[in-house]
């Protein structure tokens, strides 16, 4: 048996990050594969109680690391803590979300152990005869998928997007071990001083940089839908947009135009409402992950490209799909 | 004051192709540029440099070629031009390539080293820690905003839901992101003179590293294996009722990660 798959857990303000969940998940089945057990590492003050959540998305281990000067994210800080007890235990893989916290932490723990990280995988799996962790992602923009392997280092580590894998339903009887560990970390440790944190939620309005789009056209038929498209959005954690006929329509504004004369988009995933799909259309956003189309016209050129291609009146599908994303958030909360 | 600023140079991914038949990169005929993060690297260090004073180096790792980035860095006002090339260096992971920008730093000297956030071939952002972790260090990412003192620095670090003022003495390292500034063109004089200037040119023994430190043999990460997406299939077409095509749909976002 090996030493551990790790998560490293992110919490700012006491609140788990959501992809330390989405990481949980395919820990557990990276551990199941190598028959060994997941392990979370959560650093902070004053947050033992976010253990328990941990352990109910897949965790069968947390280490807790609570101290005064982990209150909040410092890359020495953290990576001295982390970067201890890793020492100490030899995990065999860590997993790191890659938030602009990640990203900070990911890279000068992973120099600091002497070992390879994989940035921003979308894959991960583990090598049937080798047992190495597989870790895939995209390089140039996009354009080429590469598979990348750690053989002779350890631990292997990457950092994942958020959104890129699926939070697992939360399982409330789920037991596991919590341990506390003491790490000496001093305040001359900590070499860049935090005089200020402000939270400021920009609102998302770049289409481009939208992991989510929930687009409608001259099928909506008026401003009104919009406002049924954006409880979508909101629902999948998105944003409107348009086609070139509803911003000509007044219906959404012109920076949220898909298409020729607006922008190309390449979202995770793309739902278009009411949209026939002209050329121009289609070269803005035919590049998406997945493609979702509601349309009543099975034969509208969106329906050909679209990964799914519902056939039937918008406004009775979109809002079912409002009530069964509901129901289903609520079955996957925890209490 | 000496500022160090870290370059690379970068196909345009914007223009790379990929070649239906092999499946591979086609990168004849693409441009190279500066990767866009390094230059707003270099702008705020031009800034410093006009407001403090400061001697800026630019610094590359890579094939003989990239020197071309370098006299684009000088004409934009940089005072020298360092080039780190040698076949060994070649198949570098960031490891292996940090470790090389790390020894060449403790060569040239520094008090302030600033690199780009990520280059847009690779998206790793991994380059940069990993200098400031080799050379112990202090870093900040994301820089969106730099306020230089004496001796020490006021630094705006972005976060997705805010940013953070953070102070730091030097030396330290700082990766910048795009709204940090507005990089400026390549100025007239600079452009003539430009070429007057030398690029100093080391390689592995200049850096006193030992081989199989370097380069793919240095790397802990391996490429097994790349590949491109592979053509859309036909997607399905459902004509159903309204609460089942919901159903169907949801089903279909739990299977591909989206909730």
């Amino acid at each position: 048996m090996s030493k551990g798959v790790w998560v490293i857990a992110e919490q700012r303000d006491g609140i788990l990050q959501k992809v330390s969940l989405e990481l949980l998940g395919k820990a557990r089945e990276i551990a199941n594969k190598l028959n060994d057990e997941v392990t979370a590492v959560l650093c902070g003050y004053k947050i033992q109680n976010l253990s328990k959540i941990l352990i109910y998305h897949g965790a069968d281990k947390v280490i807790v690391i609570d101290n005064e000067l982990l209150k909040n994210y410092t890359t020495d800080g953290y990576t001295k803590a982390i970067c201890e007890i890793a020492l100490q235990r030899q995990p065999e893989i860590i997993f790191i979300g890659a938030t602009n916290i990640g990203r900070d932490l990911g890279p000068r723990v992973a120099a600091r152990l002497r070992t390879g990280l994989t940035a921003d995988c979308t894959g991960l799996d583990i090598d049937d005869e080798t047992k190495n962790l597989l870790m895939t992602r995209p390089a140039f923009g996009g354009n080429i998928m590469a598979t990348i392997e750690c053989p002779n280092n350890r631990p292997q580590m990457s950092t994942v997007r958020p959104g890129v894998f699926s939070v697992p339903c939360a399982d409330e009887n789920r037991k596991g071990v919590i341990e506390k560990v003491d790490i000496k970390i001093s305040e001359d440790d900590i070499r860049v001083k935090i005089l200020e944190i402000v939270k400021s939620l920009k609102e998302k309005i770049d289409i481009t940089e939208a992991d989510v789009i929930v687009s409608g056209g001259r099928g909506v038929g008026n401003k009104e839908g919009f406002k049924m498209l954006k409880e979508l959005a909101d629902e999948l954690g998105g944003i409107v947009a348009g086609s070139r006929a509803a911003v000509d329509s007044g219906w959404i504004d012109k920076d949220r135009q898909v298409g020729q004369t607006g922008k190309t988009v390449r979202p995770k995933l793309y739902i278009a409402c009411g949209i026939s799909g002209a050329i121009q259309h289609l070269a803005g956003m035919q590049e998406s992950e997945y493609i979702v189309a509601i349309n009543k016209n099975s034969d509208a050129p969106i329906m050909a490209i679209a990964d799914l291609a519902i056939v039937g009146d918008i406004y009775k599908v979109v809002p079912e799909i409002i009530k069964e994303l509901k129901a289903y958030k609520l079955s996957c909360e925890v209490k | 004051m000496n500022i160090l600023v870290f370059i690379k140079q970068v196909p345009d991914t914007n223009e790379v192709k990929i070649d239906p038949k092999t499946g591979t990169l086609i990168r004849e005929g693409v441009p190279s540029i500066i990767n866009p993060d390094d230059k707003n690297a270099l702008e705020e260090a031009l800034k410093i440099k006009e407001s403090k004073g400061a001697r800026v180096t630019v610094v590359t790792m890579g094939p003989p070629q990239a020197e071309k980035a370098l006299r684009e860095a000088l004409s934009m006002g940089a005072d020298e031009a360092v080039l780190l090339t040698d076949r060994a260096f070649a198949g570098a992971d960031t490891w292996a390539t940090s470790l090389v920008l790390a020894k060449a730093a403790e060569k040239i000297g520094y008090d302030l080293i600033f690199a780009g956030r990520q280059a847009i071939d690779g998206d790793t952002a991994q380059v940069g820690p990993e200098i400031a972790e080799h050379l112990n260090i202090p870093q900040i990412t994301y820089v969106e905003k730099v306020e230089a003192l004496d001796g020490k620095l006021i630094v705006r670090r972005a976060l997705e839901d805010g940013y953070e003022v953070l102070s730091v003495n030097m030396p330290c390292l700082l990766t910048c992101i795009k709204e940090l500034n507005q990089p400026r063109y390549m100025n007239m004089y600079d452009i003539f003179t430009c070429y007057e200037k030398e690029i100093k040119v080391m390689n592995i023994k200049d850096l006193d590293i030992e081989s199989e430190r370097v380069g793919l043999s240095g790397s802990p990460t391996k490429v097994k294996k790349s590949f491109t997406k592979g053509p859309k299939s036909q997607g399905e077409i459902i004509d159903v009722p309204a609460h089942e095509a919901a159903n169907i749909v949801c089903e279909k976002l739990k299977f591909v990660h989206i909730i």
